[in-house]
């Protein structure tokens, strides 16, 4: 994927990427000669589309852990979990992070707990007595 | 206004290159396998997981290392048949540890990342969900191909579900056709359907191994086995009994 500055004749340049949480997607590309910036702005399911072919719009920075897809695309059946949920639990180390996903959707699950969130998670560390995870 | 080609900056997406390390991935994982065989059919119902099963515990207990990948992800029936326990399997920096079953034959399913019972269901827009699903599936296979720790083994059986979906997708996965076991029941009912899945396997470029007629000697009647074996010039290597014995795979883990 490429833009053109049409006005300019060059090939701008990726700035950033956006997931607000709801489905959808931002990247900016910025021209190196006028300095115009636009956004690419993606709905759900295109979005989505990307994300099935395990891609990053802008590009890789880390090689992709095991079962990233699945770990992060599967109904597991398991509660919900908000997008700060999940970057929070993005920043546990990869392997132990599925023993920590499910301390938390076995918490969730007893309790009749929807959807976990940073304040379920800080609930559940003080209670199970998990702090530091 | 120049086209994509005409603009000689990387794209800095790098998406062929994210696709392309995905295939490496698979290929740096899989060359500790010391061959890969496919099972399928074109026909349902026909036995492809419970031979899979089985010819994979006869290798096994011939002392050949052995793994099954169960590719069924909508319908898998592996761990059941390995008898395997239902539970997530732990991610070392290695990748994802596979379950061990019945003789020591390794596995992975999709049933290990569900709820027992759950079906295989992704996160995301649900209107117009065909667009993306298969893809969905299709990376969920190649993770599967990609990211398991199998350690060395002699063979890496593939159980694939009905159809011809899942193997064109590990073709293109896998960069290259692979080998092929054809299961088939007796009926010209199966042999219809099977002949399709073997055409388009041999069009594909795989190598036919050899067809494993199963269900035989019971109600199911006709010859499909030997039909296919001659029209496509390949072995009958086993025909099953409704009641197999261990010695039954034993001579089809030896043919193979």
């Amino acid at each position: 994927m490429k833009f053109l500055c049409v006005e300019c004749d060059q090939q701008m340049a990726f700035g950033e990427r956006q997931l607000p949480g709801d489905g959808t997607l931002a990247a900016t590309f910025k021209c190196p000669k006028c300095g115009r910036v636009v956004a690419m702005l993606t709905n759900p399911m295109e979005t989505q589309l990307v994300s099935s072919l395990g891609v990053e719009i802008g590009g890789r920075t880390v090689p992709a852990e095991p079962f990233e897809m699945m770990n992060t695309m599967v109904v597991t059946g398991g509660p919900a979990w908000s997008s700060d949920a999940q970057e929070r639990l993005s920043r546990v180390p990869n392997f132990v992070r599925g023993m920590v996903k499910k301390i938390y959707a076995d918490y969730a699950k007893e309790r009749g707990i929807a959807e976990i969130t940073p304040a379920v998670m800080d609930t559940a560390r003080s209670e199970l007595g998990l702090e530091g995870m | 206004m120049r086209t994509y080609h005409q603009l000689t900056d990387p794209d800095r997406s790098g998406l062929a290159d994210q696709i392309g390390a995905q295939r490496r991935r698979v290929a740096e994982r899989l060359a500790s396998v010391g061959r890969i065989v496919a099972v399928m059919s074109g026909k349902g119902g026909v036995g492809k997981s419970y031979v899979t099963a089985n010819l994979a515990r006869a290798l096994a207990r011939a002392g050949k290392p052995v793994g099954v990948l169960d590719a069924d992800l909508n319908g898998p029936t592996i761990p059941r048949l390995l008898e395997t326990p239902h539970a997530a399997r732990r991610t070392s920096p290695d990748g994802v540890e596979p379950a061990t079953g019945l003789d020591g034959v390794k596995c992975i399913s999709m049933a290990m990342l569900l709820e027992d019972g759950a079906p295989l269901d992704f996160k995301g827009p649900a209107a117009e969900s065909f667009v993306w699903r298969g893809a969905m599936e299709a990376s969920a296979l190649r993770e599967l191909l990609g990211d398991v720790a199998w350690g060395e083994l002699d063979a890496l059986l593939l159980d694939l579900p009905p159809g011809m979906q899942r193997y064109i997708e590990l073709c293109d996965i896998l960069g290259s056709p692979p080998p092929v076991l054809t299961v088939t029941i007796p009926t010209p009912e199966s042999r219809d359907a099977v002949r399709r899945a073997m055409r388009a396997a041999v069009d594909r470029g795989s190598e036919l191994l050899g067809i494993v007629e199963n269900m035989v000697g019971g109600e199911l009647k006709g010859s499909a086995g030997d039909e296919l074996a001659q029209e496509f010039g390949v072995p009958v290597l086993a025909r099953i009994p409704w009641h197999p014995t261990p010695d039954t795979w034993s001579a089809l883990g030896s043919r193979l």
